[in-house]
């Protein structure tokens, strides 16, 4: 005769008075295949951990959101945000959708152009931009967004050296009514700075003037600030036309726009309290129609979105190490993948599902990282069912940030695969070995030798 | 190994639902722990205990051996049972 299937032995003491009145949390749902692949094979076969990423998934994102806001205005161009995930499939994957590449350094600017995209086709953000980056991007005809004065006149003395014209537009930050305010990058709004900016630029025959740039922030909860940052950029807009008859060819409202990950501190989940993706862009959109321009003359509208584009389609597997008990009774588990791989822990309650199918009885436990360090929780308190060590884990919306920010801490950084549509799975990137990482080290000849 | 004594005034129910009148608490047990619980209401060893289990369910000795300290420990810290 079959035995009975085991599950460890659990009992959960009755909490009083902490009735919630949006009934009891939910537990999170067994999730054993992505696009029908299984998770624990998947796992077997490279290891765990290992981030797995949806093609399937970017490609509805990528056409679900262009398809928002080209309902809603007539010329829209999404520019991929490189930090946001730099992998190279990833990358291209945007591109073949149509999406330009939208860069804050010199390092992810060569990325882009090693992958094949047309120097016409970046943005170049950020305010890091050396002499040597500023010219490449100047002759291969990037759209070079200006983030403060030095930069300013960085330019101007590079075309002048060198004779050339170069096509730039600058950041503008502003008060958009929430907090904090990203005034650090570009130039300020209120106190005239923008304007003082862009009359330089315009005093200058050797800089085009082609755009206004602003990115009021990441994960923005509201609608409101982006009604306001694209009203404020109209009113500047506007004072070019009317002022010296500069009708600019487009219009960067950035990124920001939040993703289903929950923020630690917010009780309710992120699905049930964020506006749509049509909210946010009914108020990006609708200002841009008070531009003193004909409809045939409206510039391009220019969005820089990662985030909200990859974080739901990238998943962290990840295998159970142990079990413990803490000294106050509440129990931990110990995975594979600590706060090295997934930074974004810091600051968002990642959903967290077995990858297989468990009994109805759960537990709430805290969920550790591999690392000896003190500081590594995925999860302070998720409810889980009874985990044997050995049993896999798939750690939610992760696509965004995890593998740029990721480090190499104490454990190496594990393979990288994706699920095409198709149903194939394509390895993205190679775990790291002890060779990689000795390989950039270089060790002085006299402590090259040791007796102990 | 030691053994131990499930206290006389508790009040389990066949489902797993548990209530300790000097405490005034009450607690939910999965089928497994419910069905540990009562071998030891019947006065039944740990070593009892585990055979049984052993025999009945898909488990090695050592991971039940893990879970059953873990969960003994659990009762004692619940003031359910104490070591004989």
């Amino acid at each position: 005769m079959d035995k009975k299937i085991y599950e460890r032995p659990v009992i959960i003491k009755q909490q009083m008075g902490f009735m919630n009145k949006f009934g009891s949390a939910p537990a999170n749902q067994p999730l054993t295949h992505i696009d029908n692949v299984s998770v624990v094979e998947m796992a077997e076969k490279y290891g765990s951990p290992l981030f797995v990423f949806s093609e399937k998934k970017i490609r509805q994102n990528y056409r679900n959101l262009n398809r928002i806001f080209k309902t809603r205005y007539p010329k829209v161009q999404f520019a991929w945000s490189y930090k946001t995930n730099y992998l190279n499939a990833v990358c291209s994957l945007f591109h073949q959708e149509g999406a330009w590449a939208e860069v804050v350094s010199e390092f992810e600017y060569e990325r882009a152009r090693k992958l094949g995209v047309k120097g016409e086709n970046i943005i170049f953000n950020g305010p890091d931009k050396t002499i040597e980056g500023i010219k490449k991007a100047i002759e291969e005809k990037a759209k070079i967004h200006i983030d403060h004065f030095d930069e300013l006149y960085d330019i101007i003395n590079i075309t002048e050296k060198y004779n050339l014209k170069a096509d730039v537009g600058i950041r503008v930050n502003m008060d958009t009514g929430i907090y904090p305010k990203w005034d650090r990058f570009g130039f300020n709004y209120e106190n005239g700075e923008a304007v003082q900016a862009l009359k330089r630029i315009i005093s200058n025959e050797r800089l085009n003037l082609v755009g206004l740039h602003t990115h009021i922030g990441t994960y923005i909860m509201s609608t409101e600030p982006y009604k306001i940052a694209a009203q404020k950029l109209v009113v500047l807009a506007n004072m070019l036309i009317d002022q010296y008859d500069i009708k600019l060819d487009y219009i960067d409202l950035g990124g920001g726009l939040p993703s289903h990950n929950t923020l630690k501190g917010q009780y309710l989940e992120a699905e049930q309290l964020l506006p749509t993706l049509e909210q946010y862009a009914d108020a990006i959109t609708s200002p841009l129609y008070d531009l003193n321009l004909s409809p045939s003359e409206f510039p391009t509208l220019f969005l820089e979105n990662g985030r909200v584009l990859i974080d739901d389609a990238g998943f962290l597997v990840s295998k159970v190490l142990a079990n413990k008990r803490l000294s106050d009774g509440r129990r931990s588990t110990v995975i594979d993948a600590g706060v090295n791989l997934l930074f974004t822990s810091f600051w968002f309650k990642h959903k967290v599902r077995p990858a297989q199918v468990s009994s109805t009885y759960t537990e709430s436990a805290t969920l550790y990282g591999p690392l000896c360090m003190n500081i590594d929780i995925i999860r302070d308190d998720v409810v889980l069912p009874t985990l044997k060590k050995g049993e896999y884990l798939v750690i939610m919306y992760v696509g965004a940030y995890s593998v740029t920010q990721w480090m190499q801490f104490i454990t190496l950084r594990p393979n990288i695969v994706m699920i095409t549509e198709e149903g194939k799975i394509e390895q993205l990137r190679k775990s790291e070995n002890l060779d990689y990482i000795m390989e950039q080290e270089i060790l002085p000849e006299k402590l090259k030798e040791f007796s102990i | 190994m030691s053994n131990y004594k499930v206290f006389d005034n508790l009040a389990v129910s066949e489902s797993g639902f548990l209530f300790s009148p000097s405490t005034g608490e009450s607690f939910t047990l999965n089928p497994i722990a419910n069905q540990i619980l009562h071998l030891l209401k019947q006065g039944e060893t740990i070593n009892q205990i585990k055979e049984k289990i052993l025999s009945e369910y898909d488990i090695d000795e050592s991971s039940l051996e893990k879970d059953l300290d873990d969960f003994i420990n659990q009762l004692i810290n619940y003031k359910i049972v104490e070591e004989k």
